[in-house]
């Protein structure tokens, strides 16, 4: 003990180890009304080291060459010891990254976790949200099925939609005249190094400025208001142990659902794995119908719900703005709140319905995305998408307008 | 006139225009039993004797689904495994793929991922869907893939079947059959596309039902060999979470006293 604890003293001497533990872990104070909404931050961690870890032993037996890259898959699933067990590990956390990051993105809505001094942190997280895209865009075509090459043939032409340049840009992303073995080969690199490092970087990047700002809560009190003779905040707790023994059992219960996933339904009846992705990519058989995985199914919808040319261009340049606008509106947020108070539950009745609403287009828009356009889909499509962003664009005079419920001093 | 419509394939000309996998086509139920080996044993079997000359199974190995049948390697290499071949190959064959395209007007698709890609029920009915066509290259047609282009290689069990008039059930617009609200009998109506036994094949209706349930079961244990080995690994580890969420979930009661 003695030994260890000269260890640890040399070690510090050279390498802050135990300083930064107090200040992440130990002494990093969060507020003691924390609720199961916060656990989906931590794990969105614990996906993402499964996706690296997993991802690592993929990588050993994946061969990225359009001529062996669906064949490789199947060497995994069948020939590599359990290799089926990290594929299906992989492929069902993909999707669970999503389903935990859009709850952890809905908390921030609920309770208001983007605004001042919070800024970044919603800032850091949404350029992980856009990274994470990329890396499950450019993941998914790695399996060379016919959804992979399909899905990603429909997304690359979207570039094509820019004026003047689209094509020569499409082009360029694809590094060939279609979508091939060059295409396949780039997204694979870009999927294995430059993304999860991107990735990691403002995960580490997120932390700090949480860390350095200090948790919100479900009522949005600041307890750095009122400290102890000690300056520690007086309804804060030390994250560790008490946190992280909270989150112990969250990850049970969430391990619990994933691996329920992973062991016994890991098609989750087409959605996380898509039927077409069965049988290799074919270059001259387009699939009856594509979609994208359902992840993406809501941006998807609101781009084809632009139906109409506008000054000279067509409809679906402005369906790939209307996509893009989506997903950008969401890095402004922090200055479209206008209330004075954070959490949902002091805000006025306006910015309650307005949230409802905009959950409502945000899943129906994601149902739309998933099933083929007809004339009736396309006008639901086109309502769920004046509401999606009418949620952000009124959010100025919503918040300001309504009259709010006076915030508590403490916890 | 009950047994007619029992051995009554039920096909609409609407049906038909759907695209081989379309939405659309009523397909019959099989549940496949991984537990069951001889069904799957004789699933490979007839495989390999009525199949396997044209459909590869590219990405499996003999070895594997010998292993995971219970079939001893030395009896599977006498019986099952084609010659010049190894048990530790994958199961492909010689023919050339531009040569299956030029005999049948496509390759004949590798076999491997099929269940997957379709599902066991359509490959169940499509295996008992064959009907004759004379204007079809092989003389037959198929109501779950039309125009397709394989020939009936299970004729001669099943028998010769053809499209004709006759009573059979009158179907809903989801495809479910219509029932007499009074009697809860089945409605039947005259229809025109309505496929039924021409001529008897080796086997008797039940035994062929048996035969296409067996190679669809063995199809859909090859698509992912990994299934029950999942599944017996899925319940301890499921099983080891509850354990450990018990005591985190103390532990956490344990220290959360304290702030209380």
């Amino acid at each position: 003990m003695a030994a260890m604890k000269d260890l640890m003293a040399w070690v510090d001497a050279r390498l802050p180890v135990t300083q930064a533990f107090e200040k992440h872990m130990s002494k990093y104070y969060a507020p003691k009304n924390l609720n199961v909404l916060y656990l989906f931050g931590v794990l969105s961690l614990l996906v993402l080291v499964n996706q690296l870890l997993t991802g690592v032993w993929l990588t050993m037996s994946y061969n990225p060459s359009a001529e062996g890259a669906f064949a490789s898959v199947e060497y995994i699933m069948r020939d590599v010891e359990y290799g089926w067990l990290i594929r299906y590990m992989h492929s069902t956390g993909a999707s669970a990254f999503f389903v935990v990051v859009y709850l952890h993105m809905f908390r921030g809505l609920l309770y208001g976790s983007y605004q001042k001094p919070r800024e970044l942190v919603w800032l850091f997280g949404m350029a992980i949200y856009l990274a994470l895209m990329a890396e499950a865009f450019m993941g998914y075509l790695l399996p060379w099925g016919q959804m992979s090459y399909w899905g990603a043939q429909v997304i690359i032409s979207l570039f094509s939609a820019i004026p003047m340049i689209g094509p020569d840009l499409a082009q360029w992303v694809r590094g060939d005249y279609l979508i091939s073995g060059i295409t396949l080969n780039r997204f694979f690199s870009l999927h294995v190094i430059a993304l999860p490092l991107v990735l990691v970087a403002l995960v580490v990047l997120h932390l700090l400025a949480l860390h350095h700002v200090g948790s919100n809560n479900p009522k949005g009190v600041d307890i750095k208001k009122h400290k102890d003779e000690n300056g520690i905040p007086l309804d804060g707790i030390p994250f560790h142990p008490y946190y992280t023994v909270h989150d112990i059992v969250g990850v049970a219960v969430f391990l619990f659902v994933f691996c329920g996933v992973v062991f016994f339904f890991p098609e989750m009846g087409g959605y996380f794995l898509e039927k077409p992705n069965f049988e290799a990519a074919n270059p001259l058989k387009t699939p009856e119908h594509i979609a994208p995985v359902w992840y993406f199914t809501p941006f998807y919808a609101i781009l084809r719900a632009v139906t109409y040319p506008l000054f000279g261009l067509d409809a679906k340049f402005w369906g790939v703005v209307a996509m893009g606008g989506a997903i950008a509106i969401l890095f402004v947020l922090p200055w479209l709140d206008r209330s004075p108070v954070k959490a949902m539950r002091y805000k006025g009745w306006m910015s309650k319905v307005a949230l409802v609403l905009f959950c409502i287009s945000f899943v129906v828009l994601g149902v739309l995305g998933v099933l083929p356009s007809t004339e009736g889909r396309t006008t639901v499509a086109q309502l769920a998408s004046v509401v999606y962003f009418a949620y952000f664009i009124l959010m100025p005079f919503y918040t300001k307008w309504e009259s709010t419920k006076p915030v508590p001093e403490r916890v | 006139m009950k047994k007619i419509f029992a051995t009554v394939a039920l096909v609409f000309a609407s049906a038909m225009t759907f695209a081989a996998g379309g939405a659309g086509v009523h397909l019959e139920h099989m549940a496949p039993d991984l537990h069951d080996k001889a069904s799957l044993q004789r699933g490979l079997q007839l495989y390999t004797n009525y199949c396997a000359g044209c459909h590869e199974m590219g990405y499996a190995r003999y070895e594997r689904a010998a292993n995971d049948l219970g079939i001893p390697a030395d009896l599977f290499e006498e019986n099952l495994l084609p010659s010049g071949k190894k048990i530790g190959d994958l199961m492909s064959n010689a023919m050339d793929a531009g040569d299956g395209k030029n005999w049948f007007g496509a390759t004949p698709p590798d076999l491997t991922l099929e269940a997957r890609l379709r599902g066991h029920d359509w490959v169940y009915t499509y295996l008992k869907s064959f009907y004759e066509d004379e204007t079809r290259p092989w003389g037959v047609n198929n109501t779950v893939f039309p125009s397709v282009g394989m020939p009936n290689v299970l004729e001669h069990l099943q028998g010769v079947r053809h499209m004709t008039c006759a009573q059979a059930p009158a179907l809903d617009e989801h495809g479910k059959p219509k029932f007499d609200t009074l009697t809860g009998d089945v409605l039947t109506e005259e229809q025109c596309n309505v496929v039924v036994q021409k001529t008897e094949g080796q086997l008797s209706e039940e035994e062929f039902d048996q035969v296409a349930y067996d190679i669809t079961n063995f199809l859909v244990y090859v698509a992912e060999p990994s299934r029950l080995q999942a599944e017996s690994l899925g319940i301890k580890v499921l099983l080891f979470i509850v354990l450990f969420g018990i005591f985190a979930y103390l532990l956490n009661k344990e220290y959360w006293r304290e702030l209380h």
